[in-house]
């Protein structure tokens, strides 16, 4: 399980393709926040995201934030939502915007594995509920779309060492949650067998 | 109204708007005990990045004074009344309201209320029914015991409830903790505290389980039956290899609290309503002058 700090956005699908599941990874550069009402806005009533996503690092937030002026915000507190609510979005944020990273808690479904593989995506799995840490790992919020869905707006953050994370789901095919729910259903019945 | 009442509504206004906030930044010993036991205890690569991670969280929320975590989700009480404490239910539940409200808009936090079919926001985390209150009244004693409880979202979307059958016995009970839990995966961020509701009705059954995710780490049911129960089922779930956040590991819950009523003779409900690593509480005891006394651990 190596080690790697990638810089977003990315040009080249290489950094993503070098990634495996299991290995550890710190992010450089910019983030885009997304949520429910943000990628239901997009893809189920077809209105364009005002922000390039291309080679984009998605992350599944709703920020605590304090408005401090027109389209302006300070953070308060920014953490991490689950992310198997909006699998079905996945596969159209990289064919249609050429997303390549999303980040969630929780993991997604295993519908997510083969779309990530063809796409070259990965899903970085962050700690959820870290969310102190995370705030100061984000170093501004640079701009705001859709401040009318607030806190589920199109946030991009500026980061700074922002991790670690941990390869969820690679662009090979491999899942971490799809090997530990096989060998946890496994176990399952060996432990009932027990009761 | 009178002056006292005014007064003692105020008292728990001020109560639940202090509670709301510091339960969110500053989570009980018990909490970070388990926290650190898990650490020391969990082999996993990814497992042990996790509990690193929380530690250092929790250190950072300290030394910056912030939320521990972002979701600041539905505010819960659990309010044991005493038959002579001078302010009626109706008025305290108004304090409760109003202190909840008051810590939103001031902090300001996240306000995640929202009507549940238009969706639209309904106001500084209170709304129609909300926050949500489990009374409990205390005969002989005249003080009020408020515990604030933010129950986020991520754990509370992994509630499960199954009518087993009579003929489905404790084994039955015992393999839908163990499916509920596997099922779960990392969704609600685990390792947390598995709250297990069984007997009474469907809604009572659940309505419990939420009762056992608000009691301290560790703690048991005063029934020896239930507290083997809830040993077995803690070391029955810690063998899933879930692990935290669901990357796979040794520590999948840091405790199984289960509480119990008694049922009909056709009836075996179970319940599972889970909370979150980030377990957070706090309390406070209010006596009939109004004098609050605050209390992180109870």
């Amino acid at each position: 399980m190596a080690n790697h700090t990638v810089t977003f956005p990315i040009t080249d699908p290489e950094e993503i393709l070098k990634l495996r599941a299991g290995d550890e990874v710190t992010v450089q550069g910019h983030i885009i926040g997304i949520r429910d009402r943000t990628q239901i806005r997009i893809f189920d009533q077809g209105v364009e995201p005002p922000m390039d996503l291309s080679g984009a690092f998605l992350l599944h937030t709703a920020p605590n934030v304090r408005k401090v002026g027109e389209g302006k915000y300070e953070k308060i507190c920014i953490g991490t939502t689950t992310s198997a609510r909006m699998v079905r979005f996945t596969e159209p944020l990289g064919r249609q915007y050429g997303v390549c990273a999303i980040c969630g808690k929780g993991g997604f479904p295993d519908e997510a594995i083969e779309p990530m593989h063809e796409l070259g995506m990965v899903y970085f799995a962050i700690v959820g509920g870290a969310a102190a840490l995370e705030t100061t790992q984000i170093e501004e919020i640079e701009e705001v779309a859709w401040e009318e869905l607030m806190p589920e707006c199109l946030w991009k953050f500026r980061v700074k060492d922002f991790g670690p994370l941990t390869v969820g789901i690679d662009a090979h095919g491999n899942s971490l949650y799809r090997d530990v729910q096989t060998r946890a259903k496994a176990k399952l019945e060996e432990l009932f067998a027990r009761l | 109204m009178s002056t006292v009442v005014t007064d003692l509504q105020h008292a728990v206004e001020d109560a639940a708007a202090h509670l709301y906030v510091w339960s969110l930044k500053d989570i009980p010993q018990d909490l970070r005990d388990a926290l650190a036991a898990a650490r020391l205890r969990e082999t996993s690569v990814p497992g042990k990045r996790v509990l690193e991670t929380i530690h250092k969280n929790v250190n950072i929320a300290d030394s910056e004074n912030n939320l521990v975590c972002q979701d600041t989700g539905i505010a819960v009480y659990h309010v044991r009344v005493g038959e002579h404490f001078p302010l009626h239910p109706a008025r305290i539940y108004e304090g409760l309201r109003d202190g909840t409200a008051r810590a939103t808009i001031e902090h300001p936090l996240r306000s995640n209320a929202v009507h549940t079919l238009t969706r639209e926001n309904t106001g500084p985390n209170i709304g129609y029914r909300l926050p949500i209150v489990h009374w409990e009244f205390i005969q002989d004693w005249d003080g009020l015991d408020v515990k604030c409880v933010p129950k986020g979202s991520g754990s509370e979307n992994m509630s499960f409830l199954k009518m087993c059958v009579p003929a489905d016995g404790v084994k039955g009970i015992k393999q839908f903790v163990l499916e509920s839990i596997v099922g779960a995966g990392g969704k609600p961020c685990p390792p947390g505290i598995v709250g297990v509701g069984i007997g009474g009705s469907a809604d009572y059954a659940m309505h419990l389980a939420k009762e056992a995710i608000m009691r301290p780490i560790g703690t048991r049911n005063s029934d020896p039956l239930v507290a083997q129960l809830e040993d077995e089922l803690f070391e029955l779930l810690n063998e899933t290899g879930i692990g935290p956040m669901g990357l796979g590991g040794d520590v999948t819950v840091l405790q199984c609290h289960i509480e119990h009523a008694d049922t009909h003779m056709t009836l075996n409900p179970v319940a599972v309503n889970y909370q979150c690593w980030a377990a957070r509480r706090a309390s406070a005891h209010i006596s009939a002058e109004g004098d609050i006394d605050y209390d992180r651990e109870a």
